[in-house]
């Protein structure tokens, strides 16, 4: 046996007796314990929290009247399953919320666009829009509810005028800082200005698009809330008004919570779709 | 070899704003010749720059003209300061961008893009992304990206000085060998004497604020072959490169004292 075949089985049994854990998987291990910690800790808060509330409301701590509990605004979500008005009220402001994010989204490109092609109209166009995105949206409601009437336009407006004006600022704003020298490769090779859009600022917007329409169905569900406070005769906005006036703390709190829920989900979405295009590129 | 493909007279172009006018260039003359190799030294911000986007075409001179001696179809190709590969476009459709823009994408420039690639290398990362390729194969695409469009003219806006100074030697020997071997006319600015010296058949050296050509010096390097690297080691280089460090420090020194 020469000793190049002795080394070699030296260190066989090295590996077949004792297999020290490398540094990277200690590491990977406390990172995954850590995981675990902040997850069980997570649940522990909400549990607790809920627990702490049924407890509040049985022991009579707090009034349930007002304060509703956990296993009320289960009972009542199960009846709204059951007439089926959850379906009719979470669909309708899904649907306003879709609507007008998915308007808000084409407008601001669309506009952003415009601007980015003509220097004098964003001239023109940027203190009406400083103006227009640091009023109070919730003031404009009411004036539509005069224009458009009550329904499901006024409401879809209100969404989009909550987000519009500031989404077209900030795509704005991303399209003009895409680097000059690759606008003036675009030209070097024969190209115009709407080469210059289509085969380098809109494609390098992307994630600045993105982000913006993480923001944008956030603020969209604000605005559609409010038009439902306003103007609606359905929808979770609708509700929780509704459930208000009428002391039906049940109702309110449980449309609360369906809204919570609706918007983590789509907020989940759009982060869905900006990770499968991170992937791709 | 004896037809100047480019003719640029009395050339004068200024920059405005409100606090007043800046000279940039006043009374540019020049020729340049077929198969030429021009390289154009100043010092920095001096106007090389503004020079070469009035030759291209993207800035209208203020007065004096540039004349292209060919026919209608005639090419200028760029090559800027930077890549500026698009890092969302595979290599592939990086190089082919040109006749992408002005629709003369056919199997033709797609096979010539091929045979650029597989020359100089670049063929096995033709489906990778920019971000995937070292500082030398990116100039390598960029310079790729600009000879798909078949250019006569080749303008060089110090491409290499994005670079560190070993790619930068490297990749200009190689960029130098390529423009030498496919028989461009080429000018090219830059600031860095040694490169415009292992570089160029000529030398123009402009002087400073507002530019205008200080200096027309030939450059005859005795070496066997066309390599920028070998160049460098040519008995008359160090002279040369005297003559030129000479030239440009008078302006500095022109501009303290």
């Amino acid at each position: 046996m020469n000793i190049a075949e002795k080394t070699d089985e030296t260190s066989r049994n090295n590996v077949n007796l004792y297999k020290e854990p490398t540094a990277q998987e200690l590491y990977v291990k406390s990172h995954r314990r850590h995981h675990h910690i902040v997850t069980v800790l997570r649940l522990i808060v909400l549990v607790s929290f809920l627990g702490l509330w049924e407890a509040a409301g049985r022991l009579g701590w707090i009034d349930t009247f007002f304060f509703s509990s956990p296993g009320m605004v289960i009972s009542y979500f199960m009846e709204m399953i059951k007439d089926g008005s959850f379906f009719t009220h979470t669909g309708i402001t899904l649907l306003e919320t879709l609507i007008s994010f998915l308007l808000i989204t084409i407008i601001s490109v669309i506009a952003a666009t415009l601007l980015w092609y003509s220097k004098t109209l964003s001239e023109i166009s940027e203190p009406y829009l400083v103006v227009l995105n640091s009023l109070p949206k919730s003031a404009l409601a009411p004036l539509f509810i005069v224009w458009l009437g009550t329904g499901i336009t006024t409401i879809i407006v209100a969404g989009i005028s909550v987000a519009v004006f500031g989404s077209i600022i900030s795509l704005y704003t991303g399209f003009k800082h895409v680097d000059k020298e690759k606008l003036k490769l675009i030209y070097t090779l024969g190209g115009n200005r709407a080469d210059a859009f289509r085969k380098v600022v809109l494609p390098s917007s992307i994630p600045v698009i993105l982000s913006n329409m993480k923001v944008n169905i956030g603020l969209a569900l604000v605005g559609v809330i409010i038009g439902e406070f306003l103007a609606a005769r359905r929808g979770l906005g609708y509700l929780i008004i509704y459930g208000s006036q009428v002391f039906q703390l049940n109702m309110l709190i449980t449309s609360i919570i369906i809204l919570c829920v609706i918007a983590m989900g789509l907020y989940q979405c759009i982060q869905w779709i900006e990770h499968i295009y991170k992937k791709r590129t | 070899m004896n037809q100047p493909i480019l003719e640029c007279r009395d050339i004068c172009f200024s920059y405005h704003s409100l606090n007043g006018e800046t000279k940039a260039l006043s009374n540019i003359s020049f020729q340049v010749k077929k198969g030429e190799f021009l390289a154009i030294v100043g010092p920095s911000g001096c106007g090389k720059s503004t020079l070469l986007s009035i030759i291209a075409g993207l800035l209208a001179p203020e007065s004096g003209s540039v004349i292209l001696n060919a026919g209608e179809s005639f090419r200028i190709g760029y090559m800027l300061q930077q890549d500026h590969l698009l890092e969302w476009r595979t290599i592939w459709k990086n190089v082919l961008l040109g006749p992408e823009i002005n629709k003369t994408l056919t199997p033709e420039k797609e096979s010539l893009a091929a045979r650029l690639l597989a020359d100089y290398g670049l063929d096995k990362f033709k489906d990778k992304k920019p971000g995937e390729l070292s500082g030398g194969m990116k100039q390598r695409a960029a310079l790729i990206r600009t000879m798909v469009m078949e250019p006569e003219l080749l303008l060089l806006d110090e491409p290499f000085s994005a670079l560190d100074y070993q790619t930068r030697l490297m990749v200009s020997a190689d960029i130098g060998t390529i423009i030498r071997a496919s028989k461009i006319t080429a000018i090219l600015i830059t600031h860095d004497l040694s490169e415009a010296l292992s570089l160029a058949d000529r030398i123009l050296v402009l002087k400073r604020r507002p530019a205008t050509i200080k200096n027309d010096i030939p450059v005859h390097l005795t070496i066997s072959g066309n390599s920028p690297l070998a160049a460098r080691s040519a008995p008359e280089f160090q002279d040369l490169f005297t003559l030129l460090w000479k030239e440009i420090s008078d302006e500095y020194c022109g501009e303290n004292g």
